[in-house]
């Protein structure tokens, strides 16, 4: 299997912004790592899936990889070909083979362009299609995500959409391009618990259908067993366990992976789960901790997790950790 | 001609139900609705003046001078014995001209400049923002006066003068709406559908900006009849045989004394009713386009 | 007596474009120490129902009918004056949004002594203030933070915060509203824990109100399913669990992953949640309902009682509990 996307070493500091005076007084920047030092690659026709808590830098990361945002350092690989640097044109061309699904239905239509127009627009954008042929490729890829009528949906407005059904029409939007690959941050986050299943099985029949690879961004372990094949446990800006979803779930390695696991809630009031307590916050992403940027919550704490970063090493196949109790 | 027609219809009867929607949303769209009104009827009598207008506005000795306000002449005469009425009728053209004008110059450049500032960023939008807040710092009335001064008499260059105040106000709005929608998520994802820059600007910006631009033009007519009054009453208006209310109320300012009031008077409810006008559109609208947390 | 009885309340929503029934027909009670959770999507009134039981229901809401009793004394009538003692002191509400609800410019110390004294007022500047420390201690918060700003503490501290003052007056009620709708789950599961353990030491009586059933399957004795406005299935939560009756909670039940099943089955729950506009006539589930019949269009269910405490809306079912087809 070929890999469509790799990452290699991205970086991505943020300055944090200085007021007025301290711009004259401050000696040095200082910066939210929000992403730093990351590699992994995403293989075709899977759904690789980037987990973690707020702050943990997947949201961030996945923007990087569609482009959206400029790596401060490090290289983005796709198909084989270095667009970490790409402009103009040539990243427009990119753009219609990666796209990107927003976490919050509501924001991501223009609330001034009517559903039909807003969906065809990337179309236009690429001038690939016009008038009726455009009409007939929106019609075409509303029936394939499930809104209809097709014909009265594409004059409405978002606001006369449910969230369910704004979603729906920010995939069609996605799709319209035929694209390869499509980062998913956190499609299903917003949308009410009783939708969820079935934009999650939409997302899976695209695949299906139109051959689609995913990276999805999640904080919601639950959802990320469903639907992934490999996951990326975040934490800070670090990956600091990888592997397939059966490994992560089954065999959990990295502390924090094993605290993350136990507090997610188990809909069943019969069953007692044993919840591992972290100690402390999450520390702030502009004084990481020296060493493991874990160590001052992890439970199996030891003398060199707070002078060493560990490295993320092979285990068992295919199951990477940094933690230094391997 | 037929297309005319048609294009009128149109535009009436997508009018009609806009207007009955505003009446069902309560007191704000009752304020727009009087606005509107008050505006409407004032250009309809500006327009159809050289019509209904029983005497010519600017000939002189119609009737008796100073007189007070009788049958023949409802509004009286003014100390040129010109028809009060008439020149009522006739006076509001200036202003409206004026105002419009100003808002036209306003527009065409306070709304790009704004977009381009604020959506470049940077060194740019930091410089111009500078520039335009300093253009701000000054009082209204006195930069008016300063250019009105400078460039003389008539139409054009009142509206400039005004316009100039004007402009830093639809700068700072068109730039703190950019700068917010700018970071939204449907921006985002027209970025990363391959849009270029104007594209963005102009189709996904600029439609969510105008809203609160709407509200600054009718506040800006407002001032703009208010300040061309002013600046008329000192003097740096117009000609002096165009009849025009602020002249009659510089004008009129001296009869007073003697118990003319009807000179000054009527001129100055007219300049008051044709703000008022505006400034109820423009309360209305914004509270309309901005509301109130409701279900 | 139960400590919260509600019966048959309606709270609607009059707005200029119509009236939304927000919560129609609800009725159910609480025992003192007991912990319910009130389940349901957007639109289903669950927090509505939530803030009409301390009366702060938003303009433009009114409750239109019914009864809010605590501890037997109704209060839809009350004076607001009285009102204003309950709030705080026998019923508490932590509110969704820990991010605005502290008052920016007030530091925390400040917030727990002005509640203190506005209900206590005997009490002295320096007790509330110990107190407070007292309280921040139980919450895992180190006491010398009671003289920060909210903005200098993270969204968890600041919704223990918002538990410590609502458990502050020692209140009979608790009712949280998505305590933890914005917080990861590590931090989700260190506030829920703190609220069973306060709750456990104080003898609290509970009521949770989330979109998340898993957490409410997990901490909640009973179970209220709200759709709509109006209570579809109310039983004890192991009863739901093992016996869920109504075709929305099933279908519900199927749609959350269960992390410790693999390979697990979804199942979706077709259409959207109705308009409050303009509902469905009829059951305002059929739509949506596999096993819609022809009497769900056209008449609404009643709540009925299948068997000990479990009752549910669905023509599904009648008085006796056995399926009526």
């Amino acid at each position: 299997m070929s890999e469509i996307v790799k990452i290699e070493n991205l970086r991505k500091y943020f300055p944090v912004q200085k007021s007025f005076l301290e711009q004259f007084f401050a000696r040095k920047t200082s910066y939210v790592k929000a992403v730093d030092d990351v590699s992994f690659s995403v293989r075709k026709g899977e759904i690789f899936t980037l987990a973690g808590e707020s702050g943990c830098g997947k949201t961030t990361s996945g923007r990087l990889i569609v482009r959206l945002l400029k790596p401060t350092s490090g290289k983005i690989f796709f198909n084989g070909v270095d667009i970490t640097g790409l402009e103009g044109e040539e990243l427009r061309l990119l753009r219609r083979k990666m796209q990107i699904i927003f976490q919050d239905p509501y924001a991501s239509l223009n609330p001034r362009m009517r559903i039909g127009d807003a969906i065809g627009h990337p179309l236009a954008i690429h001038g690939l299609a016009e008038g009726e042929e455009k009409n007939k490729e929106v019609l075409e890829v509303l029936g394939e995500v499930g809104l209809a009528p097709p014909e009265q949906l594409i004059n409405l407005y978002p606001h006369q959409l449910s969230g369910g059904q704004r979603q729906r029409a920010a995939m069609a939007r996605s799709i319209i391009l035929k694209p390869e690959f499509i980062v998913a941050d956190e499609p299903v986050s917003m949308i009410d618990v009783s939708l969820r299943t079935a934009i999650i099985d939409l997302m899976l029949d695209l695949k299906k259908d139109l051959g689609l690879t995913y990276l999805f961004i999640t904080h919601d372990l639950a959802v990320a067993k469903y639907i992934s094949d490999r996951i990326g446990i975040m934490y800070l800006g670090k990956i600091i366990e990888m592997g397939s979803k059966e490994q992560l779930f089954s065999k959990p390695l990295h502390p924090y992976t094993q605290a993350l696991l136990s507090a997610i809630p188990i809909p069943d009031p019969d069953k007692k789960r044993k919840a591992v307590d972290l100690t402390g916050e999450v520390s702030s992403a502009i004084n990481i901790p020296a060493g493991c940027r874990f160590h001052p919550r992890c439970p199996k704490q030891m003398e060199v997790c707070t002078e060493k970063e560990p490295e993320l090493k092979e285990i068992e196949k295919h199951h990477f950790v940094a933690c230094h109790l391997y | 001609m037929r297309k005319t027609k048609t294009k009128l219809r149109s535009i009436l009867s997508s009018l009609i139900p806009g207007l009955s929607s505003l009446a069902r949303r309560g007191p704000s769209g009752w304020m727009v609705l009087v606005g509107i009104a008050i505006v409407s009827s004032i250009v309809i009598m500006t327009a159809i003046a050289p019509w209904i207008s029983p005497h010519s506005p600017i000939a002189s000795r119609v009737g008796p001078i100073r007189a007070s306000p009788s049958l023949q002449f409802p509004l009286g005469t003014n100390h040129l014995g010109q028809d009060m009425f008439s020149r009522i009728l006739w006076g509001g053209s200036l202003m409206l001209q004026v105002s419009a004008l100003s808002v036209l110059i306003c527009f065409l450049v306070g709304v790009p400049i704004g977009l381009l500032a604020s959506y470049t960023g940077g060194m740019v939008d930091s410089t111009t923002s500078l520039v335009i807040d300093a253009v701000y710092a000054f009082p209204g009335l006195v930069i008016a006066i300063a250019i009105a001064a400078m460039l003389g008499p008539g139409v054009v260059n009142m509206a400039l003068s005004i316009a100039v105040v004007y402009i830093p106000s639809y700068f700072r709005i068109v730039r703190s709406q950019v700068l917010s929608i700018k970071e939204l998520t449907y921006v985002e994802a027209a970025r990363a559908a391959g849009a270029k820059w104007h594209t963005i600007l102009f189709r996904y910006i600029l439609p969510n900006v105008i809203p609160s631009i709407v509200v600054v033009v009718t506040i800006n007519f407002a001032d703009a009849v208010l300040t061309a009054a002013g600046l008329t009453f000192i003097g740096l208006g117009v000609a002096k045989n165009i009849p025009d209310w602020g002249w009659d109320l510089t004008d009129g300012r001296q009869y007073l004394g003697s118990g003319a009031w009807w000179i000054i008077t009527f001129p100055g409810i007219m300049i008051v009713l044709l703000a008022l006008g505006f400034t109820l559109i423009g309360e209305g609208l914004s509270e309309l386009l901005n509301p109130k947390l409701q279900r | 007596m139960p400590l919260l009885e509600i019966e048959s309340l309606e709270v609607d929503y009059r707005a200029s474009r119509g009236t939304v029934h927000a919560v129609e027909d609800a009725s159910f009670s609480l025992d003192k120490g007991e912990t319910l959770g009130l389940a349901g999507e957007s639109g289903s009134g669950k927090s509505t129902l939530g803030l009409s039981i301390i009366r702060l229901v938003p303009y433009p809401g009114v409750i239109t009918n019914g009864h809010v009793r605590i501890d037997g004394t109704d209060i839809v009538k009350l004076p607001e004056n009285r009102m204003q003692s309950i709030r705080g002191r026998k019923v508490a509400y932590v509110f969704q949004d820990p991010m605005t609800s502290l008052n920016p410019v007030k530091r925390i110390g400040a917030h727990f002594v002005e509640l203190i004294r506005t209900h206590e007022p005997d009490t002295s500047a320096a007790d509330a203030l110990g107190r407070a420390k007292n309280i921040l201690e139980n919450l895992g918060i180190l006491p010398e933070r009671i003289n920060d700003y909210p903005h200098q503490l993270s969204g968890g501290m600041r919704q223990r915060i918002m538990i410590g003052l609502a458990i502050a007056l020692n209140p009979d009620l608790v009712i949280a509203d998505e305590p933890t709708t914005a917080l990861d789950v590590i931090v989700q599961q260190k506030i829920l824990d703190l609220v069973e353990g306060l709750r456990k030491a104080y003898g609290m009586a509970l009521i949770l109100i989330s979109h998340d059933l898993s957490i409410i399957l997990e901490r909640c004795d009973k179970i209220i399913v709200l759709y709509a406005g109006q209570i579809f299935e109310y039983a004890n939560s192991k009863e739901l669990h093992k016996a869920p009756s109504h075709p929305y909670t099933q279908g519900l039940l199927h749609s959350i992953p269960n992390i410790e099943l693999s390979d697990q089955k979804l199942s979706a729950i077709p259409g959207s949640p109705p308009n409050m506009l303009d509902p469905p006539k009829g059951c305002r589930f059929w739509p949506r309902c596999s096993y819609a019949m022809e009497i769900c269009r056209i008449t609404e269910p009643e709540l009925i009682d299948l068997k000990k405490s479990h009752y549910v809306r669905c023509f599904l079912y009648n008085q006796e509990g056995r399926h009526s087809h």
